[in-house]
């Protein structure tokens, strides 16, 4: 993606001193307006000074800045080696100089993003809706997605925006709400017979206090929607099967719940737009390409390869989305077979990662009940509220144990005779015990004494 | 002098440009060189895991012994094979016994609900698909090595540098499908 990139670097550079040019046209009116006239290079003086302080922000603090709220938590290898092995996977498919950071939001919105000033000090964000919704093939593609975006340095541009963005709407909103209040301040302009060349600044200044949000949101958002295409034809290329991505897309559109910490500046980072439904046609404002079109592109194509992409989107949508010089640098692929694994975690897999991320630390009873105790609880055991029995809590030090292995051991075993209709047998504690046609488990917990029996 | 000042500024950027060409194809040999390190990283990984599949096997299907000496030997000659075409090879004749191993494993219940079992399938499972990804890449990369070190005019630095074609890394899909004869 080599266009790609050198449209990312200068896209980079034109935003920052677009928003330059912006912050110092809106500082010099902010002073006019608010402080009275001849205060305009005051103003000019705290823009740039808000300028160098954005990039100091970018710099050192733009990552907090932006996980702020969303109560993302950086994971460790043990907590969910799966996880990490899926992109470790991709990292060696997509070529990435160093494994990204990996961090698990506790939300049951499916989603996905990717940021990181750099490559080399990326780092990918999954919700636990996510995690338990796809299949291994599923969250390759959605990583792979995400990887693409590093790769084609798209995280690094949408983090500089997002630092951007946010702060010219913050000093935007400062100037409106100055003009309402403080009328006192235009009212002496006006008296001392202020030159006609201050008013003409006042009405530039009106024009980007208005507009230039809006344009610069613009100008941000088409941005994104192509980076959702390229995206998409890059995760197809590295994983070598574009159905895994298509159905992850689908799976996500389906999920439909909105992300609760997404907003009007974080939304385009997105996999899948988190704020608003799904429309069936792009419209200028949209921060991705319509779901369905996506999946249709994806569905569609021949190949796993970058050309195979470019074809179908030609297709399904008309135009082009990748550049020639990066198409002709890339081989042809062929699509692999499916793998065929389920999910990777169950959804109690993920909310004790998840939880033991917050400062709890996760108990399962063995009758089936889940709860949680904060990880200073001073007592060393607790009351299973559902049945009453005493559980030990574990320290906060030990690793996370997976849930198989507080089940109660096999103490019995009972043969299936017939697997079409319902089957009934006697546990050892005298206790009848029914079997579904639906039950495929390998055990089954006895309600009365708790004996795990085997299904063979 | 305007001859003198012509002929200066064309030695000068004919100079740019092998120093770029040149620089381009050290960057991708380097990009290579990397991705083969990678591939080799992941196959000494398996080799390692595979001894403790072998053993936690055991533990619940002893009378399998065929199979387990068969994954034994393939990993041996995996160890010891050298050279890019000889790996690839011994290395898919390996990925064909691990394929067999597990589909016996499937026949035993109590092995599959292993905890140390699930993990070192999970990690077998995640180390194939690395080696498959990083060979992939790695390919991808021998591919426009090779094609910048013919094409002209960077042919021209290629052959005054000593830059040589590169081999794929490739996987026969017959190689895969047949199991090595191995007699006991």
């Amino acid at each position: 993606m080599w266009e790609q990139i050198q449209a990312n670097r200068r896209r980079s550079l034109v935003l920052i001193t677009a928003m330059a040019v912006v912050l110092i046209v809106m500082g010099y009116a902010a002073g006019e307006l608010i402080v009275g006239p001849s205060f305009g290079p005051v103003g000019l003086i705290v823009a740039v000074a808000i300028w160098a302080g954005l990039m100091l922000t970018y710099f050192s603090a733009g990552e907090s800045l932006l996980l702020h709220g969303t109560n993302a938590r950086e994971l460790r290898r043990e907590e969910s080696p799966q996880l990490f092995n899926v992109v470790e996977e991709m990292q060696l498919a997509a070529g990435l100089p160093g494994l990204p950071r990996v961090y698990l939001i506790d939300d049951p919105a499916p989603n996905a993003f990717a940021f990181g000033r750099k490559p080399e000090q990326a780092a990918v964000a999954v919700t636990t809706g996510l995690l338990y919704r796809l299949n291994r093939d599923e969250l390759q593609g959605v990583i792979a997605h995400e990887i693409g975006h590093i790769k084609n340095r798209d995280a690094q541009f949408m983090m500089l925006a997002a630092v951007m963005l946010g702060s010219i709407a913050l000093l935007a909103e400062i100037i409106w709400r100055s003009m309402r209040y403080g009328g006192r301040a235009r009212g002496r302009a006006r008296s001392r017979g202020g030159g006609q060349a201050q008013l003409i600044i006042l009405v530039v200044a009106l024009i980007f206090a208005v507009l230039g949000p809006l344009l610069a949101q613009l100008l941000y958002f088409a941005c994104s929607r192509k980076r959702e295409y390229l995206a998409d034809a890059s995760g197809a290329q590295f994983t070598r099967y574009p159905e895994g991505l298509a159905a992850a897309l689908e799976k996500i559109a389906q999920a439909a719940a909105p992300v609760s910490f997404a907003n009007k500046v974080n939304a385009p980072m997105f996999i899948v737009n988190p704020l608003a439904a799904d429309a069936e046609t792009s419209s200028i404002f949209s921060t991705h390409p319509p779901l369905a079109q996506r999946i249709r592109i994806l569905r569609s194509m021949t190949g796993a390869a970058l050309a195979d992409y470019e074809q179908a989107f030609r297709r399904t949508v008309g135009g082009t989305v990748i550049g020639p010089q990066s198409l002709r640098a890339a081989p042809a692929q062929t699509i692999r077979p499916p793998s065929n694994t389920g999910p990777i975690l169950t959804r109690q897999d993920t909310r004790q990662v998840a939880q033991f991320r917050a400062g709890y630390i996760p108990i399962t009873c063995n009758c089936g009940l889940q709860t949680s105790v904060p990880d200073n609880y001073e007592r060393a055991e607790i009351r299973c509220l559902r049945c009453g029995s005493i559980l030990p809590v574990p320290t906060a030090a030990a690793p996370i144990q997976p849930q198989t292995a507080n089940r109660a051991p096999v103490t019995l075993e009972y043969h299936r005779t017939n697997r079409s209709g319902w089957e009934s047998f006697r546990c050892a504690c005298g206790r009848t015990v029914q079997l579904s046609p639906a039950f495929t488990a390998p055990r089954i917990r006895c309600n009365n004494c708790g004996r795990q029996i085997a299904i063979t | 002098m305007i001859i003198g000042i012509g002929l200066a500024v064309i030695i000068v950027i004919a100079l740019l440009w092998v120093a770029g060409a040149y620089n381009g194809l050290v960057r991708l040999r380097n990009q290579l060189e990397n991705a083969w390190a990678q591939i080799d990283v992941q196959l000494k990984r398996r080799h390692d895991l595979i001894p403790n599949l072998v053993e936690t096997v055991k533990g619940y299907a002893a009378h399998e012994r065929q199979t387990l000496e068969k994954v034994i030997q393939a990993r041996n000659m995996a160890v010891q094979a050298k050279g890019v075409a000889a790996r690839a090879e011994a290395e898919n004749i390996l990925t064909g016994t691990l394929k067999s191993l597990f589909a016996v494993a499937e026949a035993y219940p109590n092995l599959k609900a292993d905890q140390t079992f699930l993990r070192l399938q999970e990690e077998l499972t995640s180390t194939e698909n690395k080696v498959a990804f990083s060979r992939q890449f790695y390919n991808d990369s021998v591919m426009s090595f090779n094609t910048r070190i013919e094409v002209f005019p960077t042919n021209l630095i290629a052959g005054l540098f000593h830059f040589t074609r590169r081999e794929f890394f490739e996987v026969k899909a017959e190689a895969e499908r047949a199991a090595p004869q191995v007699q006991f």
